[in-house]
């Protein structure tokens, strides 16, 4: 918490218990590990789960039925805050994936059976979740996707291609979004649990990214994949519409990640200025240094504060949908702002791939791309008052 | 089985550490947790726990911040805990604090078997396992990195530079064990709400039939006279390599007898 802030969120004795377990994870069982992991362009996912999962990272919000922990999401938000602080972006993203991505359909519109098939091992770790949406030529524009599951007796048929999959190479099921009826646009789509065992199914490639390089991210081939009924989540034809609401998740745990990531920053980056000399002073010392810092530390302050709002507003069951887009909008920027004032301020050292300074750099230029990119959320903000854009 | 774990609440070591005027450690003004070394007794009382049945019991002696101590211990799965806690206690030494322990131990019931860490992360002085076992009258196994239960016996292994030793002793017995035996688990979500129902008992010295004069800092056998801080760290040697860098280094290794 920052001095001399009062929160409208009343944290308990329980969320800063439940914070300090996760900073001690992070600390202990993750950033010890994370130059290897981006060496190796991926993390052992199966390995490092179930260690999330012990602590409850994996199925806060989810019924203790299936492993979960009943908590409310205020719960999510501190461990979202806290994975950020994780050395690198790829790791918190994958995690992301797992609890708030592909899993929140499953958790609410799920059976019981698929729930204890699919949604339990991801609660447990055992089983790793990726989420497929985005397709070669669709993104943003989700309504335009092409990957088509064909109706034959109880199975579908599933044929397409699913691009910068996230625990692409390693999941075990693919929360899918597919069309299942010709209507096109918004309308017959369906989430679709695609086991990756399943024949026809492949992963075409491991994609090369700019940054998050300790996160896997693939390309996904359905060749004819064959998946019983069983498998559609919710309501056949209202996957648009239970990915949308998904996608609020997955903007918020962004949005909280990145408060985590600017903190630790921000303190790496403080602790630096006053270090380093110059002209015989500390950086610190120089009032346009100072003030470029503190004026981020605001900006830093604004956001977290939007997103207690707005988890306060998500417990109480109103709609987020504007306040998930000004806190993902928010985030993206921001976090990009303090990665490259962190780069500017440290001078060559900065630049060096030693330094902390360079991973951050690239890692932050995602947020205001992957979850919804900036451009969509100014979409969402500017419909909701009023424009006729498109 | 049942099992006491005495558990310390210490200043954080990684803040600033201080003295009282009376010369002793600051606990209040300063951030405290659940001495990291604990934390492994704690893990080890689990672990044995889990692989059969009974229950687990925290013990700390300390001032009104050292429930959290035990508020960490049971989050992280202990069943109850016992907090003394007494204005007459403050400055109390190793041999005071044991009194206090063995008191309490012997109050809260019936046990098998009684854990402890390497060493606290303030004192440091490993004393307090080996006192509390002798006021106890129990087979002490100190500073072991195993743990195995059976039967009515307890066996560890005790490593050292030149031998590792096993050790085993009959039950009741007290052990302390070090931080090679096991990881501590985090609490968990659900430790963390779990632990709000255990109960916790805080016991005052007249609880415990405990005189005044027998802890603190009148009663204490030890008592520290004074403390310096740690001098700053002096500035290195620097060796210019000029073609005899080599010989320089081996030259000081050799004043100061590392070769």
């Amino acid at each position: 918490m920052v001095p001399g802030y009062r929160s409208i969120m009343q944290f308990t004795d329980d969320h800063q218990a439940f914070r300090a377990s996760v900073r001690q994870l992070v600390d202990t069982e993750i950033n010890p590990h994370v130059d290897e992991w981006e060496d190796a362009g991926a993390f052992p996912a199966h390995d490092l789960f179930p260690k999330l999962s012990a602590v409850g990272l994996l199925g806060l919000e989810y019924e203790p039925e299936y492993g979960g922990e009943g908590a409310d999401h205020s719960f999510t938000m501190i461990a979202c805050e806290e994975l950020g602080r994780i050395n690198a972006g790829g790791i918190p993203m994958a995690i992301n994936v797992q609890s708030n991505m592909a899993t929140p359909s499953l958790a609410e519109y799920g059976t019981a059976e698929q729930k204890r098939q699919f949604l339990a091992p991801a609660i447990a770790g055992t089983a790793v979740a990726a989420i497929g949406v985005t397709e070669p030529d669709t993104g943003s524009d989700v309504s335009a996707l092409r990957t088509k599951a064909k109706r034959d007796g109880d199975d579908w048929v599933i044929t397409g291609r699913k691009l910068y999959i996230t625990n692409g190479t390693q999941a075990d099921w693919i929360c899918l979004l597919t069309r299942t009826s010709d209507e096109g646009g918004f309308r017959g789509m369906s989430q679709i649990i695609v086991p990756t065992d399943s024949p026809g199914f492949s992963v075409s490639r491991k994609l090369d990214k700019l940054g998050n390089r300790s996160s896997d991210t693939a390309e996904l081939i359905f060749d004819e994949v064959r998946v019983p009924v069983a498998n559609t989540i919710g309501t056949e034809g209202r996957g648009f519409q239970q990915q949308m609401k998904q996608f609020e998740i997955e903007r918020m745990s962004c949005a909280y990640a990145v408060v985590g990531q600017c903190d630790v920053a921000l303190e790496r980056l403080r602790e630096y200025l006053h270090q380093r000399t110059t002209f015989g002073k500390s950086l610190a010392s120089k009032q346009y240094v100072a003030f470029r810092v503190t004026e981020l530390a605001a900006q830093l302050d604004l956001l977290r504060h939007h997103n207690y709002a707005t988890c306060e507003a998500l417990v109480a069951g109103q709609d987020i949908t504007r306040m998930a887009a000004v806190a993902k909008l928010t985030a993206g920027r921001l976090v990009r702002e303090v990665a490259d004032l962190c780069m500017q301020f440290h001078g060559g050292i900065g630049y060096m791939e030693e330094t902390w300074t360079a991973r951050f750099f690239r890692d932050a230029r995602l947020a205001s791309i992957g979850g919804g990119a900036d451009e969509v959320m100014l979409q969402v903000l500017s419909r909701l008052d009023g424009f006729p854009t498109s | 089985m049942n099992i006491v774990v005495c558990v310390k609440y210490v200043p954080d070591a990684q803040g600033d550490r201080t003295f009282k005027d009376d010369n002793t450690t600051d606990r209040e003004g300063v951030d405290g947790l659940l001495s990291e070394l604990d934390e492994y007794a704690v893990e080890a009382a689990l672990k044995l726990k889990e692989s059969g049945e009974g229950e687990v019991t925290v013990v700390t002696v300390g001032p009104e911040a050292a429930a959290d101590a035990v508020k960490k211990s049971l989050q992280m799965g202990a069943d109850k805990g016992v907090h003394v806690c007494d204005d007459a206690i403050h400055g109390s030494d190793a041999a005071a604090t044991s009194l206090l322990l063995a008191e309490a131990i012997k109050k809260s019931g019936e046990y098998d078997l009684v854990l402890a860490g390497l060493a606290s992360t303030d004192g440091t002085m490993s004393v307090v396992p080996a006192m509390l076992a002798e006021r106890l009258g129990l087979p002490q196994v100190t500073q072991v990195s195993t743990l195995e239960v059976e039967g009515g016996t307890v066996k560890g292994r005790r490593d050292s530079d030149v031998a590792s030793d096993t050790i085993e002793a009959s039950l009741p017995a007290l052990v302390s064990v070090t931080d090679q035996i096991n990881e501590p688990r985090y609490p968990s979500f659900k430790g963390i709400m779990a632990a709000k129902k255990k109960p916790v008992e805080t016991w005052s010295l007249a609880d415990l039939g405990v005189d005044a004069e027998r802890v603190g800092l009148a009663g204490s056998w030890t008592k520290v006279t004074s403390f310096a801080k740690r001098p700053p760290r002096e500035k290195g040697e620097i060796v210019t390599d000029e073609g005899d860098g080599g010989t320089k280094l081996a030259e000081y290794l050799a004043a100061q007898k590392f070769v």
